[in-house]
């Protein structure tokens, strides 16, 4: 009897989002889907607005990471105001931008490690569901549960500080930046006195490292084996090659390390990416233009990012990404799961460039604004936590929007999700009379390691609880569970 | 004491009013002392186990989905809070309650610059494991009967920990000047 599993919601993972699996008769995996489930209209209904509204309107799409929208934004208004592409801001500007966006990934790096995968590394992914979350985590690890919230709380401070608000801050406005850092600011994340200081979170990233790498050792078979497959990565690299995940070209590279996106600039990304539509999803499927739909789509997010980057401009952070890259041979990893070797990697190089920014006298500049000749079209991409985010809009001479289109981190991630839920439902479904909830957490746990923000995919947000029902070819529901 | 029992949900939000009660930072600690979490997008509980003493709610409703967890949780709570700006009047997503939603679909699906050409079906997103969009994006309170309003987008961690914390305690809300924003 044909049988239809379904995950409903996922949980854990910020999005609205549900899976289905179908089973045939012997039990074999003829399908498996995710589906996102929330669907904004933000294209359209931004429409009219002034453009300089845009910055603090589009950020709500995602409370998760709403400094990358609030960024990609503002750079794509640099543009409209005449400002250039990035390289026209005052330094002040820049700086403090880029303050405010490695504090958001460091933020969003450590609460997606600590609040949201160590439960699944620390429990197991068949743990009992009443301890494996964060509050689990803080019941018996209570030292890891700390640093995971003080690392956290680090960077919304950085962000408060930079962008006037935790969340959903004002900070970043056509041109350049409303504030800029005073001393009395920028010495709370040095001298310790309020909040563990810059180098602290060096010295935990580190750890946060080490934790991954031991917990590696003894578990590398299911580390290693998990969900893997080949796939295209892309990213922003700098022009050099460097990871920088505030500005840069757009880079993409296949399985074997080949370049199949060369460096190409972020004004001309719509000639290199389109996006498929079906009717299950209201998430779009992302593409290389030049290999079609098929065999183009690609990983975003660190994976993807230490994948197609030439070497890390901080030095610990360099000395991390040699080992990473040696383990798989100085060929892009393709193992799921090493994403979060990838993300604590980015935590500790976002940490030094924090502290190398702190530092820099340039916070302190007057200048927070530069202007020039009003043009009609902004685009501004920039590296979010879960990877490259394209924002494009046109003004007319209203200053009303007239375009807007959005790719965002998520959404880039739709195929290789979708696979990846299709693997493990193959290697873990297949044949079983049962489908117990273990089986169900290791489908999530796949998904998460993607750091689905599909609220902001869908440019909605969300939870996901957990609801199978056993469906017979005729439709019939002939067992149904929840965990 | 026994520990009040608290649920949470996201609707048609954006989850920065739940990374708003992550910003009440190392209390967490203290507040895990006090509450249990039942269903919630920060655990894995996926339905109501219990009766719970709290629900708190972000979002507005924006689909049928929406709607049919909206009601759960106000028959499975004693208490209901409608967190932030997009629980209480729409938020940001009531932003296309002018707009015909078709028009919406279509801009998005059809009409996108980097879709247009690559939707050769002119597909529309219709499935049956996907929900229906409502005509507009409905603020909580015009569904079911809403206990507590605390706004803002998102309301401050402070004002979150301050209510949380008196309902539980069962103390008056101390809720100054300071800690309420409306944006
Ligand atoms: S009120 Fe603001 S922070 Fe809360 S869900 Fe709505 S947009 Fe997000």
């Amino acid at each position: 009897m044909a049988t239809k599993v379904v995950i409903d919601p996922v949980t854990r993972v910020e999005g609205h989002g549900k899976v289905t699996i179908h089973l045939d008769d012997n039990g074999a995996v003829t399908q498996s889907r995710l589906h996102i489930v929330e669907f904004r209209g933000f294209e359209r209904f931004v429409k009219g607005r002034p453009y300089w509204e845009v910055p603090v309107l589009v950020q709500r799409l995602c409370g998760i990471c709403p400094v990358s929208h609030h960024l990609a934004a503002a750079k794509a208004t640099d543009q409209i105001v005449g400002a250039g592409t990035g390289d026209g801001l005052s330094p002040t500007a820049e700086k403090m931008r880029r303050l405010m966006h490695y504090g958001q990934i460091f933020q969003s790096h450590a609460l997606h490690f600590f609040h949201l995968s160590s439960p699944d590394l620390l429990f197991g992914i068949d743990g009992p569901i009443a301890t494996r979350n964060v509050i689990g985590v803080a019941l018996e690890h209570k030292d890891l549960a700390v640093q995971g919230v003080m690392m956290r709380k680090f960077g919304q401070e950085i962000i408060k500080v930079t962008a006037g608000k935790k969340i959903h801050g004002t900070g970043a406005i056509p041109g350049g930046i409303n504030k800029n850092l005073s001393l009395e600011e920028r010495d709370k994340f040095l001298d310790g006195k309020d909040l563990p200081n810059v180098d602290q979170m060096i010295d935990w990233s580190q750890g946060a490292i080490d934790f991954f790498l031991d917990f590696h050792k003894k578990n590398q078979d299911m580390l290693d084996n998990f969900s893997v497959f080949p796939s295209n990565h892309l990213s922003l690299v700098r022009a050099d090659g460097a990871l920088d995940l505030y500005h840069g070209v757009l880079r993409a590279v296949d399985s074997e390390g080949k370049k199949i996106v060369n460096d190409v600039p972020c004004q001309e990304y719509y000639d290199h990416i389109g996006e498929g539509v079906k009717s299950w999803s209201y998430m779009k499927f992302p593409f290389i233009l030049s290999l079609g739909q098929e065999n183009g789509w690609y990983r975003v997010g660190p994976l993807a990012r230490l994948n197609t980057v030439d070497f890390i401009p901080t030095p610990l952070a360099q000395k991390r990404f040699e080992e990473f890259r040696a383990y798989s041979n100085g060929k892009p990893s393709q193992i799921c799961l090493h994403t979060h070797w990838a993300r604590l990697i980015e935590t500790l190089h976002a940490a030094e460039v924090m502290k190398d920014l702190l530092n820099d006298p340039d916070l302190q500049g007057a200048e927070l604004v530069r202007t020039g000749t009003r043009q009609e079209e902004g685009i501004g991409l920039i590296e979010a936590p879960r990877g490259t985010l394209f924002h494009h809009y046109r003004a007319d001479e209203n200053d009303q929007i007239t375009m807007c289109n959005l790719i965002v981190s998520t959404t880039n991630n739709n195929e290789p999700m979708n696979r990846a839920v299709n693997n493990v439902a193959v290697s873990q479904m297949t044949g079983q009379k049962e489908i117990t909830e273990p089986m169900m957490n290791a489908v999530e746990v796949a998904i998460r390691a993607y750091d689905p923000c599909l609220s902001c995919a869908t440019h909605a947000v969300g939870r996901m609880p957990l609801e199978v029902s056993l469906v017979d070819s005729d439709g019939a529901v002939i067992a149904e569970a929840r965990t | 004491m026994d520990k009040k029992i608290v649920a949470t949900t996201s609707l048609a939000g954006c989850f920065g009013c739940h990374m708003s009660v992550l910003d009440i930072d190392e209390r967490i600690l203290d507040l895990i002392e006090l509450v249990e979490f039942n269903k919630s997008p920060i655990d894995d509980i996926k339905t109501f186990t219990k009766h719970c003493d709290i629900g708190i709610v972000e979002g507005g409703c924006a689909t049928s989905e929406n709607v049919h967890v909206l009601k759960e949780f106000r028959k499975n709570c004693s208490t209901l809070i409608a967190l932030g700006e997009c629980a209480i009047m729409g938020g940001l997503p009531a932003l296309r309650n002018n707009i015909p939603i078709t028009e919406c679909l279509e801009e998005a699906y059809l009409n996108g610059l980097t879709t247009k050409d690559n939707n050769p079906d002119r597909i529309l997103p219709n499935d049956e494991e996907i929900p229906m969009m409502l005509d507009r994006v409905y603020p909580i309170r015009e569904l079911v009967k809403v206990d507590f309003f605390l706004p803002g987008c998102p309301p401050t961690a402070d004002l979150i920990w301050n209510a949380l914390t008196a309902l539980i305690l069962g103390k008056e809300m101390d809720l100054p000047y300071e800690v309420i924003r409306y944006d």
